[in-house]
């Protein structure tokens, strides 16, 4: 059916059309630039609701809505996109938390003001990140990889506070660094491989599944090009030091876009590529990289005790939530993978949140000095205040918010790892995990304490341009707060698609 | 005497009759009218791009087997051509601005050098490859010195003549002791003849000679001190036509020599180039970011693509047809890719120098709100110069990094992937100053026509090949060539 082939076309190209449209308007038409962005975001919206419309949820472990055309000929690689049930929540997660961050920029817009190129660049990013996620062709995967980098580095460089220079150009180029040597782990992968229709090499990645890529040692040496691009952008401790620069300085939507989504890219690469693709070195890497993911659960947590600025904070405990996924992945179970899919939807959409309140609370406060804002925030703005709490206390955790799943079914997989790897390690990385769940429960209390409870500082107490909540806020923030309740009462909404996706992987390593 | 092919050098000859005609109707053109040698120029070019038209799909040797057309000599000769018309672009505006009334003689020059560059791509004899190189480099040389009241420019010219002159005197001399093994000039039976006659001490040295002044050509380190400071003094069209012409010409030459006369010798001169190309990418890039002119940052920057180019070159020794022919196919698109890419770096300088002739970065602060679309073009030129996707830079890049990797060179690769990162930061520095920094002098700086089309055109190159880069796979250069 036409619909079933282009509709993730239509998602993944209509920002890259409006921000074509964006870039040809005229000077000073800031209506029609926001009108334009917020159209070809929703156009994405809708193709994805569509999509899931149309998705199969009998055969979620099949690759669905596929199209499949030639595009570079002489070296194989096609223009092959599709969704599974571990592709599509994340797609979702993409069109809406961008039509969001496109709606809540229509009143609130960060300095310098230019919303010509602020619109164009969020559209753009958003082709390159749900491009990502659909994409099954390695080089159509690495063409919509990279083509995040330059508006999210524009947008932390323009749009930033403080050295958003340093921490744009920081992203950049260790992005930059770790995905090139993916990209020399793909055509590794490329030269090694032989297409079974056509007996040519290929960049199908569904084909690539299912090969050997030659000795053990260069299957790792491509397995080490894989771990750079992906952990970098996950990040892994000890690849972090670029997130809390580009969050602490990024605008409140290139954060919540960061954070939401930039960094699923890291563990989807994971679960796309590196697993299926090489599932003995994967084998062999995972205690490693649960390893890491235990050191940056924990150097997350301790990290966002020490943190003055809210924004660095969340950015921090982004780090410490990455490591609880790719926890998950590392155990190579079902039960893991299940929990990583999950708790990237879940982080991407509390995190976005709470990126988004410390935006919204730094236009109030123009400040991010956590005890320059608190005490008291609950008694001036109780809306927001109670909105935060909300926010920090799913992102810490509790059962029957969105926080909590993701975190305890990956403990739970960490207590039974995959066949060949050791039981008592990762037991010992479930323990280590459970003392670091405490952990970002105290540092999120503590935050609310410190932010929330107690009387209003003198100098806010009658401050007129602190105003609580308003419509545009609600606006973009009430389907996430919907989400994060729905998703931690009936987490089978996310379970329940992704279950075949992640049993077809696990197959590999049972 | 065999009879000559008149219809296989008809491009060279109308490039022969144009640059005659020049130099004859400026002695007649009154000083107000001098801006009438570019359109004869533009002419020149195009009539010649047209003969290339006719010639499309043909095989063709003539002079004895000197002057061979195939689909390699004729992609060259496109790309030269094609070359020719924005540097012509380039030029028009430049000239009437700073150097009315010597443009016959500008054109002269340049026209000879791109005539040289013609014949380069098709020269299979190294008599006729030396001649060829001669005719790129020697009017390159006054072409240098053209800003003849600036002691910068004089400085460009002299040093560029001493070193071109010293590297063809070792280059011809590699060519004699090459003659006195093989007994002919012919490339393809100096190729037969080495093939017969085995390891040799003195061909090895023989083939270094040989590459050392293709290495002064095409600005590959240590052969490289001249660019810098010729492209720095020389006019900004001059500059962009040493950088892409006179480095494709370069190249032209040393693929045609590599693969054909030392196509068996590759275990003698493919690790050489390897390190070669190692050095100079290193040392371009790094040196690159240290600076604060943007044609001295261009010039480092084409120091380091010469190092890319020269990779592929680097991963051949010993290696089977195949990868040959990948690691040629590699290179050659580079070339391809590059010369669009820098090209249009050099006329958004051309177009900012109009208003700022000191050429420095810091004159594109705020360049974005000057001129949005100059900026817009310059970011996409910078971009695709350090490889993002999905701009022309990377797929080139992609193919030389796939030939590193099929060949089992890694790596050879990784230092590369090291470079492109620190090239990145320069690059985008230069972005940076264009978006990030209030211009001084908010007043638009007004792009003349032909600048725009030049710009376009490149820029046009750049996103199309980017998106469909398929399109240079309809040559297929590489296999008539090496018909390994």
């Amino acid at each position: 059916m036409m619909l079933d082939e282009w509709v993730l076309t239509v998602a993944v190209f209509a920002p890259l059309a409006g921000a074509g449209v964006i870039a040809a308007l005229p000077k000073g038409r800031e209506a029609a630039v926001k009108m334009s962005a917020l159209v070809a975001s929703g156009v994405a919206l809708v193709a994805g609701v569509i999509a899931l419309a149309r998705f199969d949820f009998g055969s979620t472990g099949e690759m669905q809505l596929g199209i499949d055309k030639g595009w570079i000929d002489s070296i194989g690689a096609r223009y092959h996109m599709g969704v599974d049930g571990i592709a599509l929540p994340l797609l979702l997660l993409t069109v809406l938390l961008t039509f969001l961050c496109v709606l809540y920029s229509q009143r609130i817009m960060p300095k310098p003001h230019k919303p010509k190129g602020f619109f164009a660049l969020i559209l753009l990013l958003e082709t390159g990140m749900a491009g990502t996620f659909t994409a099954l062709d390695l080089v159509l995967f690495f063409v919509f990889w990279e083509l995040v980098l330059v508006p999210m580095y524009f947008l932390i460089a323009v749009w930033g506070s403080e050295r958003k220079e340093y921490s744009a150009i920081k992203f950049f180029l260790y992005t930059l660094f770790g995905s090139v040597f993916m990209l020399l782990g793909f055509l590794a992968m490329y030269f090694r491989s032989v297409d079974p229709a056509t007996g040519k090499h290929t960049f199908d990645m569904l084909v690539l599944q299912h090969q050997a890529f030659g000795s053990p040692a260069f299957e790792h040496m491509i397995f080490l090009g894989l771990f750079l691009g992906f952990a970098i952008k996950v990040p892994m401790w000890p690849f972090h030091t670029w997130l809390p620069d580009a969050h602490g300085d990024a605008p409140t939507v290139g954060s919540v876009l960061l954070a939401g989504i930039l960094l699923k890219m890291g563990t989807y690469g994971f679960i796309r590529i590196a697993l299926p693709m090489l599932p003995e070195r994967a084998v062999e890497w995972a205690p490693y990289i649960g390893a890491l993911a235990v050191i940056s659960i924990l150097y997350g947590a301790l990290n966002c005790l020490a943190q003055k600025d809210i924004k660095r904070l969340i950015a921090f405990s982004s780090v410490g939530h990455m490591g609880f996924v790719m926890l998950g992945i590392a155990t190579l179970t079902d039960v893991g993978i299940n929990a990583a899919v999950f708790g990237m939807v879940a982080h991407g959409i509390i995190t976005g949140m709470l990126f988004f309140l410390a935006g919204s609370v730094y236009e109030r406060y123009h400040t991010r000095v956590i005890d320059d804002i608190g005490p008291g925030m609950l008694l001036k703005l109780p809306r927001m205040g109670a909105i935060l709490a909300f926010s920090a206390i799913a992102s810490l955790g509790l059962p029957g918010l969105a926080g909590f799943w993701g975190e305890v079914l990956a403990l739970l997989a960490a207590f039974n790892p995959a066949r060949g790897l050791s039981s008592p390690l990762f037991r010992a990385y479930a323990v280590l995990g459970g003392v670091g769940t405490i952990l970002t429960a105290g540092y999120f209390l503590w935050l609310l304490q410190r932010l929330n409870l107690g009387q209003v500082r003198e100098r806010w107490a009658n401050d007129p341009h602190i105003d609580d909540v308003r419509p545009v806020e609600v606006a973009a923030w009430s389907p996430l707060l919907v989400g994060i309740l729905a998703l931690g009462v009936y987490p089978r909404a996310v379970l329940e698609m992704t279950g075949g996706a992640v049993s077809k992987l696990a197959g590999f390593f049972s | 005497m065999p009879a000559i092919d008149y219809h296989a050098v008809a491009p060279e000859l109308i490039l022969s009759g144009a640059l005659i005609a020049v130099l004859c109707v400026d002695l007649f053109l009154p000083e107000k009218r001098k801006a009438w040698n570019s359109t004869l120029t533009a002419l020149g070019v195009l009539g010649a791009l047209g003969a290339l038209f006719t010639l499309v799909g043909e095989r063709r040797t003539t002079f004895g087997g000197m002057f061979v057309l195939d689909s390699f000599s004729l992609l060259f000769k496109f790309l030269f051509l094609a070359v020719a018309v924005v540097v012509v672009l380039m030029s028009a505006d430049y000239l009437n601005d700073s150097l009315r009334s010597s443009q016959g003689e500008f054109y002269f020059l340049l026209l000879s050098s791109f005539l040289g560059a013609m014949l380069m791509a098709s020269a299979r004899d190294l008599l006729m490859l030396f001649v060829a190189l001669e005719m790129v480099s020697v009017p390159a040389f006054l072409l240098a010195g053209f800003r003849k009241t600036d002691p910068r420019s004089t400085e460009a010219a002299l040093k560029f003549f001493l070193i071109g002159v010293l590297s063809s005197a070792v280059m011809l001399f590699g060519m004699s002791l090459i003659y006195g093994v093989a007994q002919s000039t012919n490339l393809a039976e100096i190729g037969a003849a080495l093939k017969a006659r085995g390891d040799d001490p003195l061909v090895t040295a023989s083939i270094m000679l040989i590459l050392a002044g293709f290495g002064f050509k095409v600005s590959a380190v240590p052969f490289h001190f001249w660019a810098p400071d010729t492209y720095e003094g020389a006019p900004v069209p001059v500059a962009a036509f040493l950088s892409v012409a006179s480095k494709a010409a370069g190249f032209a030459g040393l693929l045609q020599v590599a693969f054909l006369a030392f196509g068996g010798q590759t275990t003698a001169w493919g690790p050489g180039l390897a390190i070669l190309s190692v050095a100079t990418m290193t040392i371009g890039n790094v040196v690159a970011l240290t600076q604060t002119n943007i044609v001295r940052l261009l010039a480092y920057s084409s120091i380091a693509h010469a190092g890319y180019m020269l990779m592929p070159l680097g991963v051949v020794a010993g290696q089977g047809a195949a990868i040959q022919r990948q690691a040629f196919a590699a290179s050659l698109t580079y070339i391809l890719v590059y010369s669009f890419m820098n090209l249009g770096a050099f006329a958004v300088v051309v177009a900012v120098g109009r208003k700022r002739p000191w050429n420095l970065i810091s004159d594109y602060e705020g360049l974005s709100e000057r001129e949005p679309g100059l900026a817009l073009a310059m970011l996409f030129f910078l971009l695709s110069l350090a490889g993002i996707p999905p701009l022309a830079g990377f797929w080139a890049k992609f193919l030389v990094f796939g030939a590193a990797i099929d060949s089992g060179t890694a790596w050879l690769a990784a230092v590369m992937v090291l470079n492109s990162v620190v090239g990145l930061y320069y690059y985008l520095s230069v972005g940076a100053k264009m978006y990030l920094r209030p211009a001084e002098d908010p007043s638009p700086i007004g792009v003349p026509v032909p600048l725009v089309v030049a710009i376009a055109v490149a820029l046009i190159v750049v996103v199309a090949v980017g998106v469909f880069p398929d399109f240079f796979n309809h040559f297929a250069p590489g296999a008539t060539l090496i018909a390994l």
